[in-house]
């Protein structure tokens, strides 16, 4: 049962090689034992795993199981779940029993999902290294003193590690494709309202989006399958049916095009990190398809335009958190000001407080023109510059990140340094477009990742990229040699 | 840009959060960081582009307006922390 990947465990599920409860028993064990030093998980969820499980033995024995039934599963804490805490990775919500199920969580419970845990991450999903977390970082299974990435950090580590053999996440900005990239796993973003954010605590609005990371394309076509899908009850949820993603992975590239951006190769880009993209791409000519050179010359302006936008959403959803009727309280408050004031000043993290005064500010008198409404222009130009380019090329691709996983405390003193990480992956967000991060190679000991960009709901396009690219390549097979407990006490 | 102290604390008051006098440089250095990046927007013509609002050109979807969920006031007030006979209560508003 060492390492393997959903769709494997599915048919040893479905042969009675193995149970749900073993399955089960053997995630929890792994975390047990690794997440003292990573960090990886903010709740277990043991007792409620093993009853699903059994659940999902019955099922299995009774020959009315799915693919999905009795496979282990963690969720970034992001996703609210009924009954058990749902933090947010912040002290704001450290006391929050979610009173209900996300759409995602109450959709892969239907497809007899056993959920082991919730996964540590940047507060409120505002990071790229998981620093910001109030149950502290995560650790990177690849090399303990380097960050797994953010904001899904606990969500890709788990999964690197093997303590899980999936997880979810949540991409705002690049959150499950740079961790993805830094924990040698493939992290898959759907397009903009393909999957629900109903029960997914608020970042920023127009950007948010609910995805997977897994070992490999396959995984991520068989959890889309579960969990996309119109929802009433998110307003901005993309009613369009939703295809049998695993059924078109094999479908030739012959002939199919791939556009490279020069921008994604600039001097910024890790010198080991374009070695192996270019080998990547490499594998694609040999798959048949066409590489051609493409401009994108707005891509510089995409962090930017992100940093006006995203904080500026930002500031107006974590307005709701009052002191009052959920989250933090602070205890001494003499009046109604005071408690509001006391409560977000104490319940929320320095980078998440840095977002809402950012946010406040462009959003205010005298400012919302030059600053929010100019980054909604150029919001437009970057997305407009991009989605052109599917005109000429089935997928754009380049790096995930401009360089391997980065040292803890290494950025977390400079938020512009850590904010221009993001430059390859935030346009595909402001975009609203489909993105995959797929491990393509190593930069020394840490894993790279390869990025591959579609069409609004081009998801089985490139899943059925990156599944091809994987089954001529074994990078995705590449585990860390985790040392276990090593840095638990530094 | 640069901030001021003032410009920071009354952001703060804005944003319903308190920065003591300890915090401040720190918040005007980061804060000033953060719009000087931001600043190369500025420089870029939009005379005749739309702002965008929604990533897929989609109308907001209404719906008819009928109640759609059960009245679950005591499972949502658990997580409050102080409620009296079913209200959220707060410190004294008027004095």
């Amino acid at each position: 049962m060492d390492r393997l990947t959903v769709s494997q465990l599915s048919a040893g599920l479905r042969s009675g090689e193995f149970s749900s409860e073993e399955l089960t028993r053997q995630s929890l064990a792994r975390i047990e034992a690794a997440n003292p030093s990573l960090n990886a998980f903010i709740t277990v969820m043991a007792e409620e795993a093993l009853t699903a499980a059994r659940a999902a033995d019955r099922r299995l024995a009774s020959g009315k199981a799915g693919p999905l039934t009795g496979i282990p599963l963690a969720h970034k804490d992001i996703f609210c779940t009924a009954g058990t805490l749902t933090s947010c990775g912040s002290r704001m919500l450290a006391n929050f029993v979610s009173p209900y199920d996300a759409t995602v969580v109450s959709k892969l419970a239907d497809a007899g999902i056993v959920v082991v845990g919730k996964t540590n991450m940047d507060e409120f999903a505002m990071g790229s290294s998981n620093e910001t977390s109030y149950f502290g970082p995560v650790r990177n299974p690849w090399d303990m003193e380097r960050s797994p990435g953010g904001s899904s950090g606990g969500s890709a580590a788990a999964v690197a590690a093997g303590l899980v053999p999936a997880a979810t996440g949540t991409d705002t900005g690049g959150s499950i494709r740079q961790p993805a990239a830094f924990t040698g796993i493939t992290g898959f973003k759907p397009t903009y309202g393909r999957v629900s954010r109903y029960g997914m605590v608020a970042f920023a609005s127009s950007l948010d989006q609910a995805g997977t990371l897994t070992a490999t394309a396959e995984d991520a076509a068989l959890l889309m399958e579960a969990m996309a899908g119109f929802d009433a009850r998110d307003s901005t949820s993309a009613d369009q049916a939703v295809p049998a993603y695993s059924s078109m992975l094999d479908e030739t590239l012959a002939g199919k095009t791939i556009g490279v951006p020069q921008e994604y190769f600039d001097e910024g880009l890790d010198s080991d990190c374009e070695r192996a993209i270019r080998d990547a791409l490499d594998v694609f000519v040999d798959l048949g398809a066409k590489i051609t050179e493409l401009t994108l010359p707005h891509l510089a302006l995409s962090v930017p335009t992100y940093y006006i936008v995203a904080p500026a959403e930002c500031s107006s959803n974590l307005s709701r958190y009052d002191g009052i009727r959920f989250g933090y309280r602070h205890p001494d408050a003499s009046d109604i000001g005071e408690l509001y004031t006391r409560s977000r000043q104490e319940g929320f993290g320095a980078e998440v407080k840095r977002r809402i005064m950012t946010g406040t500010y462009v959003l205010s008198a005298g400012y919302y023109d030059a600053y929010y409404l100019q980054a909604q222009k150029v919001r437009r130009l970057i997305s407009d510059e991009l989605m052109r380019c599917f005109e000429d090329v089935d997928i754009v691709a380049g790096p995930t990140t401009p360089t391997p996983a980065f040292g803890l405390g290494e950025k977390i003193d400079d938020p512009v340094q850590m904010y221009l990480n993001d430059i390859y992956t935030i346009a595909v967000n402001l975009a609203g477009a489909p993105g995959i991060s797929i491990p393509c190679g190593f930069s020394g000991a840490l894993p790279v990742g390869l990025q591959l960009i579609g069409p609004h709901f081009g998801e089985a396009t490139l899943l059925n990229f990156a599944h091809h690219y994987q089954q001529q390549t074994d990078w995705h097979t590449k585990t860390p040699a985790l040392a276990l407990n090593d840095g638990a006490d530094k | 840009m640069g901030l001021s102290d003032k410009d920071v604390q009354h952001i703060a008051k804005l944003a319903r959060l308190e920065v003591s006098d300890g915090q401040i440089a720190d918040y005007v250095e980061k804060l000033t960081q953060i719009l000087d990046m931001v600043d190369a927007l500025k420089e870029v013509d939009t005379t005749e582009v739309l702002p965008l609002a929604h990533p897929l050109h989609m109308s907001q979807r209404l719906r008819a307006d009928e109640p759609t969920e059960k009245n679950q006031r005591d499972l949502f007030q658990a997580n409050a922390e102080d409620v009296k006979q079913g209200l959220y209560t707060v410190p004294r508003v008027i004095e």
